[in-house]
């Protein structure tokens, strides 16, 4: 490892991403904090309010709802789609013209537009006109996903795994291919068993990718809004709504600025804390 | 534990070989005796690791035959030829304690653990490894793990041999030669045969009692390394083992006798090449220069002073003669005439010695 | 599962990938009436006809040249400026360079839904409302901690030794960063490039809530359509499907950098 100078010219180099990453994150926070503490009605006129947008989020029970169905929700597709991904990742030529074939191809979900993703399982789920919904509803399943809860919330997932598990499928590649050739020739020499080389081999030297891919994962699907607002507009009722579309519906629908403050402040920490805990806990065992 | 035989063994990465570049191991018979100490020497890109992929059995050869000793298992797959392989880079199974990684490889083969026991603390002692056998194997270090990786090859009783694929690269070099002798002593407790495959003669004239000299996929001499040293098969051999390395000087025959700069050359061997190559050498290590009154003319341009002995660097006419000659000797730039010592010189045609075994 | 069967779990993967792209080509090539008066496993009449309309109603078309043009001024800005900084940070120490690091990369963390109004009312305030370069600036908040992360990665593969012979032969610093430097991690360069353009193609929210005319993303005019003008579902489809050409081409062209760039030397 090389030694780095110190040098406090190099303040110039980053002085453009400071300058606009502040003006992007620090004002628009600002006045997130400003709303959040204030009540207005109207025309630019403020009353310090102190914590009570706070208290009233923190006791309300469309917040914690909405909380919950967020938790749910990112907790259902992480147990899915990382042990998926890994799956795939391990079943997967290791070299050979099928490799390009099927990185293009998994990768493909993740460069299609959030909003076209939801348009497009809405009409591949449609009961009555959707491959999917068709299919189910001819097996005797009575599906509807505009209509039904349960139906709603089994294609806001199953999208969620068409979309994203590439992800995870690619960061494991990645952590695969990066294993020396060795490695698998000691184990072969050591009479180890397929499923020997994944536990002992495969998976320790994908630990750090894998942490990546939660975390990304878990990250983007708490953020989660498009994909299902599209799709489903966060229902029938609120079924499907998750805090990102409830917050735009509280900011940009009902312009409640106070509260909406206080929601996105709380929602920004539970997300950096969350990442902060598991990446200090995780990274723990690697310093020993 | 046996013998180890490979009958006509060729290579090729590619699937159709057509041209001779084409194949990385290009033809060998070779005998590994049991229990002998042997290093591959040669150069990046000789075809060594291939080789030594081909016996561990990760490599199946275009050609030709492996035995162990009467049993063919150019077919058996690595993990039923007892053999134990230890690479250039350390590779140890991180999230286990070196205790486990000693034990792995008798637990695959469903060794009971009361038999395991014993053996992994006596490998344990043998390689220094005893204080840290409940550590994890993660944070060690290299020369730590490549003690590891060996001893997952000791631990069998039963291996064939183990191979070692320049297994030092990774160590401090103050560590290397430690390390270096630890094999030594292995080998001698051990008893089974060993093939270290190196690039550097000085780890392989340490280590080997024969040294197996590799170049552009073919064997080149197998010898201890006084041979090599002595009487190199070809030109090759003189070059890269020694420091400096063989003078190899053209010559041209006159009624049988070989000459050079217009002076004839006493050699050790009478044989002479038959009619039709296109190269003729002759070669004679610096060591077996020497100055004489009534020798050939060289032009002295260059004296480097490298401890006990200095290195003289002479030119007659187009050629380059080095000659190592002992402190003391004074040395002044300028005219001189040398000699050959004609015991250790010997005739090449296209590379390969023109000796009486040949003729 | 043994050997010889691997190969079908991410055959079976694929296949269930392809199933809604299908689905959406194969409604994009059928009449309205096909699509609502009965259910078709592929089009019977075969039409062209929705996507005349997209290539001939300026309201979709301009939705295409708008999107790529705040997509490639994001990427262009984003990579700009994170090159200088993820060198600072790869080569350098400095006052606050860890906390500085960490707080880029919180803005990663950062939900969308919590800066479109905030975004809004700023943007609004600059006149820059209904600009490409609003959507291209709010997009680069989170683009550029993660270039600068990526670029920092490969920077630091490139061994300093390359800097200082570059310095010892008279090269000024900017010189040196173009001529030598640049070329040198170009294959990190063109990863960053792609997260840019991945994120900034995808997103929405932002992009809607920012523009209202001038500058609407296609992705807004489809949901626009979806709303106004009832069930005009082949429209959609077909729309939805051009939108996935860009993102397939890009793939294309970076596939042998994709599981690279995954690994961005840190695995």
């Amino acid at each position: 490892m090389t030694v780095k100078l110190t040098n406090q010219k190099a303040w110039f180099l980053v002085a453009p991403v400071v300058v606009l990453v502040a003006f992007n994150a620090v004002i628009p926070l600002m006045t997130v904090v400003n709303y959040s503490v204030q009540e207005s009605f109207g025309n630019n006129i403020f009353f310090w309010e102190g914590v009570k947008w706070f208290e009233e989020v923190l006791h309300s029970e469309r917040f914690a709802a909405s909380l919950m169905r967020q938790i749910f929700f990112t907790s259902v597709i992480l147990l899915i789609e990382i042990p998926f991904g890994v799956a795939i990742a391990l079943s997967m030529p290791r070299k050979g013209p099928w490799v390009s074939v099927c990185l293009v191809l998994m990768a493909l979900p993740l460069l299609i537009p959030w909003n076209v993703v939801g348009a497009m399982w809405n009409i591949f789920s449609l009961p009555d006109i959707g491959l999917l919904g068709k299919a189910l509803n001819s097996l005797g399943i009575g599906y509807d996903y505009t209509q039904e809860p349960i139906s709603a919330w089994f294609t806001v997932i199953l999208m969620d795994v068409w979309h994203w598990t590439s992800l995870v499928v690619l960061l494991a590649f990645a952590g695969l291919s990066s294993i020396p050739e060795a490695y698998y020739h000691a184990a072969k020499i050591d009479g180890a068993s397929p499923w020997a080389i994944v536990r002992y081999i495969e998976l320790p030297k994908m630990k750090r990718v894998l942490i990546i891919a939660f975390l990304l994962r878990f990250m983007d699907s708490f953020m989660i809004y498009t994909e299902p607002f599209v799709l489903t507009g966060g229902g029938p009722g609120n079924a499907t709504t998750f805090l990102s579309i409830d917050l735009v519906k509280v900011a940009l629908g009902q312009f409640d600025l106070g509260p909406a403050g206080a929601i996105s402040l709380i929602y920004f920490l539970i997300i950096l804390l969350t990442c902060w805990l598991f990446y200090t806990l995780t990274m723990k065992d690697e310093a020993q | 534990m046996s013998k180890i035989n490979l009958r006509e063994l060729k290579h090729s990465y590619l699937e159709n070989p057509s041209r001779d570049e084409d194949w990385a191991l290009k033809g060998m018979d070779i005998e590994w005796s049991d229990g002998g100490a042997y290093a591959l020497l040669g150069p990046s890109g000789c075809g060594k690791t291939t080789l030594l992929n081909i016996i561990s059995g990760l490599l199946v050869p275009s050609h030709g035959r492996v035995l162990f000793g009467d049993e063919d298992v150019t077919d058996t797959p690595p993990e039923r030829r007892n053999i134990a392989q230890v690479f250039q880079f350390p590779v140890v199974y991180d999230t286990m304690t070196v205790y486990d990684n000693l034990a792995f490889p008798l637990r695959n083969r469903g060794v009971p653990d009361k038999e395991i026991d014993p053996r992994v603390r006596e490998i344990a002692q043998m390689l220094d490894l005893e204080e840290m056998l409940l550590s994890k194997a993660a944070g060690l270090t290299a020369d730590a793990k490549q003690k590891i990786s060996l001893g997952r090859g000791l631990i069998r009783s039963d291996v064939n041999a183990i191979l070692f694929d320049e297994p030092l690269t990774v160590i401090d070099p103050h560590l290397k030669w430690i390390l270096r002798s630890k094999l030594k002593e292995i080998h001698r407790q051990v008893g089974s045969t060993m093939i270290y495959v190196t690039h550097d003669q000085t780890e392989a004239m340490t280590f080997a009692d024969q040294v197996v000299v590799m170049h552009e996929g073919m064997v080149v001499q197998v010898g201890t390394p006084i041979e090599l040293f002595e009487k190199p098969q070809h030109t090759f051999v003189g070059h890269f083992i020694g420091s400096p390395g063989m003078n190899v000087l053209p010559c041209e025959f006159d009624s049988g006798v070989p000459r050079f700069a217009g002076h004839s050359i006493e050699t050790a061997s009478t044989s002479r090449p038959a009619a039709g190559y296109s190269r003729l050498e002759f070669g004679v290590r610096p060591e077996f220069v020497s100055f004489c009154p009534d020798g050939i003319p060289v032009e002295i341009v260059k004296v480097n002073d490298v401890g006990r002995y200095r290195i003289v660097d002479t030119r007659a006419g187009d050629a380059r003669i080095q000659i190592l000659v002992p402190e003391g000797e004074s040395v002044s730039l300028g005219r001189a005439q040398v000699q050959f010592d004609p015991a250790h010189t010997q005739i090449y045609a296209d590379g390969w010695i023109v000796a009486e075994a040949s003729s | 599962m043994t050997r010889r069967y691997k190969w079908l779990l991410p055959a079976f993967y694929i296949v269930f990938l392809m199933l809604p792209i299908y689905w959406l080509l194969n409604m994009s090539f059928k009449t309205t009436n096909e699509i609502l008066g009965s259910f078709t496993l592929w089009p019977k009449n075969f039409t062209l006809e929705n996507y005349t309309t997209i290539f001939t109603d300026p309201t979709w078309y301009n939705g295409y040249i708008d999107s790529l043009t705040y997509v490639g001024i994001n990427t262009a800005i984003s990579v700009t400026v994170a090159l200088p900084a993820a060198y600072a940070f790869s080569r350098y120490r400095f006052l606050g360079d860890k906390h500085l690091f960490f707080w880029l990369l919180t803005n990663r963390m950062a939900p969308p839904a919590v800066f479109a109004l905030p975004f809004l009312q700023l943007y609004s305030e600059v006149g820059l409302f209904d600009t490409h370069i609003a959507v291209a600036l709010a997009h680069a908040l989170f683009n550029i901690p993660l270039a600068v992360w990526i670029l920092e990665g490969f920077m630091s593969g490139v061994p300093k030794e390359l800097d200082e012979t570059a310095y010892v032969d008279g090269y000024s610093f900017w010189r040196f960063f173009i001529k030598i430097f640049i070329p040198a991690i170009i294959a990190g360069i063109g990863v960053a490039a792609f997260f840019c353009f991945m994120f900034s193609w995808v997103e929405l929210l932002l992009a809607k809530t920012l523009t209202s005319v001038e500058a609407k993303p296609i992705a807004a005019v489809m949901t626009r359509t979806a709303s106004t003008s009832g069930y005009e579902l082949g429209l959609l489809a077909a729309a939805g499907s051009l939108t996935i050409i860009p993102g397939a081409f890009v793939i294309y062209f970076v596939r042998n950098y994709i599981a690279k760039g995954f690994a961005l030397g840190r695995v």
